[in-house]
């Protein structure tokens, strides 16, 4: 692992969030191994993944653009759309599946007409899955705007949804 | 830092800890963290003086009654109270500082769950103060680092985990003496230490509470483990799903880099160790550790046939020790009491214990910790509460995707990696799903092939193509589409998988199903012949 010159970056605009993401790769030494630090980064200043950031991050680690796209696309935590203005993460690990996540599951597509991964039209409610997130013991789970909400009942979970759609 | 020194801080904050005439610890694990108990800890905090103490502490184990909070008023009375919400907080506090015990719901200490525990990878978990490394010391913390680096060689230590017949907790049961020797033995200039905390196993949450309640105890086992077989760097490969785990690690990190445990000549010798983390992004495969290593050097989770194991060729093509966090939680212990007195506990080539995270239906949902060998009929009914709601057992899931399911007639089996296998599952991480007579078992292997499905990397046919159509038969079984023909496929497909495919993910994906078909045909022929209700809507 022979080290790099830091390369002289042009940042595609004043927004601040380049620069917190150069923060990481400038932090690994523009090493291409640092991609999925460099990704974890972007999706938490950006929310998600487009195309400029995947290009930017593939131009200063010196990783071809496929090889990236690879990488956000193989792993399901990575966003490679944006998400809506509220995100209902379901998870699916197999403490919640026996105690009723898919009928969760269920009860939201039919409301919103959305399959899981999908955003409604008017872009207030992502849905997405997770597997587990280690709150077994209170199956079944779900994540409101990155907060663990357990022991979930069915009309309780519709009605804050409903809630967030006004 | 020397052992005089560490003793020092030991003497120091075990007079501060024991200063207080009443303590009362709040649980800020993940379960009871999302029922808000940082804020009854933060509110109790702000009350806390020279008389009571209160501190955060790590997973008190039975999550399904949480809040926990748990209360010592006199040396040997402990008082654990349930579903504490934040209106308790005066009552609770108060109640405390008179010495008395509130009028809030209170958890019996008695109770199986509790009293037939052995705990040797948990025992500090839920006792200190996970973000404070001088509560970590007090408990005989870094004694075991200290005693290895200035009073054994490398090979000793190696020789240590041999005895103890520790097997590695990820899954696989692997000899760990055997494995660091190996990676003792590689010649290389750079060699690595890797601590696998990507606990992908849907259902299973050991690894992540005692990430959060003890991480001083991975960082001390990684570093022994860095002496025993000549690395210098490590790595905490976790996912990016526990961020409390994350947040705790890095803490845990910077705390032992300044202490000394961690750097350049740590404790006066030559030993260099560096730790750093990186984060998974969400996929299953890269528990597999060749899938990991990539995970790791940037690239996609995609596993490499073995051999060569990493142990040889690994992280950047250099000689790498892998192990899962619940194998380096025991290592400290080990070294600290001899690997003799490891052996001592568990079967005969299953030794020590093995936490367990209970989950599904069943009355104690939580983790528990107790000694191989152990009768799986008293993990479910006496510690674990039985089925509630006066339900039936059905069966009880272990390993996860995996592994398999097991039925009642053969609870009477003592938990070890041989005993699940011939069972027809495996030991796996940790996790068991407790099923009732409602769950549906055509369903639930449905459910695991969808899983991997989806998990498979792409890379090996058998895997990529295979689980997608195991999923579509088990699909259509289950909705009650399907033929004897069917049936018969899957069971060819099982047989095809298992055999040829790269890794463990594809290679275990029929265990599922082929443990249901063992144990619960008569669902799968139900189904086919027209004589049971659909499992699932069509």
């Amino acid at each position: 692992m022979a080290k790099r010159t830091n390369p002289k970056v042009d940042f595609p605009s004043d927004d601040k969030r380049w620069k917190i993401l150069n923060a990481t790769m400038k932090r690994n030494g523009y090493e291409g191994h640092a991609l999925i630090e460099t990704l974890h980064t972007a999706q938490d200043s950006f929310g998600y993944l487009d195309g400029d950031v995947l290009a930017f991050v593939a131009k200063y680690l010196n990783v071809s653009k496929s090889k990236v796209y690879g990488v956000a696309t193989f792993y399901h935590y990575f966003n490679l759309k944006p998400p809506g203005k509220h995100t209902c993460v379901i998870c699916t690990g197999t403490a919640c599946y026996i105690k009723g996540a898919d009928q969760l599951i269920h009860d939201i597509e039919d409301k919103y007409k959305i399959n899981l991964g999908g955003t409604t039209l008017d872009g207030e409610l992502s849905v997405m899955e997770t597997r587990c997130i280690g709150a077994c013991s209170l199956a079944p789970a779900v994540v409101l705007d990155g907060e663990i909400i357990g022991n979930v009942e069915e009309n309780d979970l519709l009605k804050t949804l409903s809630g967030w759609m006004v | 830092m020397n052992l005089d020194e560490l003793n020092e801080i030991k003497e120091k904050q075990k007079k501060y800890n024991q200063s207080f005439d009443s303590y009362i610890k709040v649980c800020v694990a993940a379960s009871c963290k999302s029922l808000k108990s940082d804020q009854i800890k933060d509110a109790m905090r702000e009350k806390m003086d020279e008389k009571c103490q209160v501190k955060g502490v790590g997973c008190l184990g039975l999550c399904s009654k949480g809040p926990l909070v748990s209360v010592t008023v006199d040396t040997n009375k402990q008082i654990l109270y349930e579903s504490v919400k934040a209106e308790d907080v005066e009552t609770l506090f108060n109640a405390t500082c008179k010495k008395e015990a509130a009028k809030l719901p209170q958890c019996s200490l008695d109770q199986p769950f509790f009293k037939h525990q052995q705990k040797i990878v948990l025992e500090n978990s839920g006792e200190i103060d996970p973000e404070v490394i001088e509560d970590y010391i007090e408990k005989d913390g870094y004694q075991a680092l200290l005693k290895v680096l200035n009073e054994y060689g490398p090979e000793e230590v190696v020789r240590e985990m041999m005895d103890s017949g520790l097997r590695g907790r990820g899954g696989g049961g692997y000899p760990t003496g055997l494995k660091w020797a190996t990676v003792n033995k590689a010649r290389s200039d750079l060699k690595y230490v890797i601590c696998n905390a990507d606990e992908g196993d849907p259902g299973a949450f050991m690894d992540r509470a005692v990430l959060e309640s003890d991480p001083h105890r991975i960082i001390e086992g990684m570093a022994i483990a860095a002496y025993a077989v000549g690395a210098s760097r490590g790595y905490i490969y976790v996912r990016a799903e526990y961020p409390l785990a994350i947040e705790r690690l890095k803490r845990a990190i910077r705390k032992a880099r300044s202490k000394g445990f961690l750097g350049q000549n740590i404790s006066g010798t030559s030993f260099n160790f560096e730790v750093d983390i990186r984060l998974g992004a969400g996929a299953f495969v890269c528990g597999e550790e060749t899938a990991l290593i990539a995970s790791i050097e940037g690239k996609r989770g995609q596993p490499t046939p073995r051999p060569p194991y990493p142990a040889e060729v690994g992280l950047w093509g250099k000689p790498t020790l892998i192990n899962n966090v619940e194998t380096f939680a025991n290592i400290a212990p080990i070294l600290r009491k001899g690997g003799a007195w490891y052996a001592s506990i568990g079967t005969e080539k299953s030794k020590g214990t093995k936490v367990f995270a209970l989950a599904g239906k069943i009355e104690n949902t939580g983790l528990i910790e107790v000694p191989m060998g152990f009768k799986l009929r008293d993990i479910i009914f006496d510690i674990g509460g039985g089925v509630p709601e006066g339900l039936k057992f059905k069966a009880v899931q272990t390993g996860g995707p995996s592994g398999g399911c097991i039925p009642e007639d053969l609870l009477d089996l003592h938990v070890s990696y041989e005993s699940l296998r011939e069972a027809g599952s495996i030991m796996g991480s940790g996790g068991m799903i407790i099923m009732d007579e409602t769950s549906k078992m055509v369903e639930v292997a449905r459910y695991f092939m969808e899983f991997c499905k989806s998990e498979s990397c792409g890379k090996c046919t058998p895997c990529r193509v295979g689980t997608v159509h195991m999923h579509d038969i088990l699909d259509r079984i289950a909705k009650g589409t399907g033929t004897e023909a069917d049936l018969s496929l899957l069971e060819e497909l099982c047989d095809m998988v298992g055999q040829t495919s790269l890794c463990g993910l594809g290679q275990t994906a029929p265990n599922p199903v082929l443990s249901t078909l063992k144990y619960f045909r008569h669902e799968y022929d139900n189904l086919i012949q027209k004589q049971e209700q659909p499992q699932v809507n069509q």
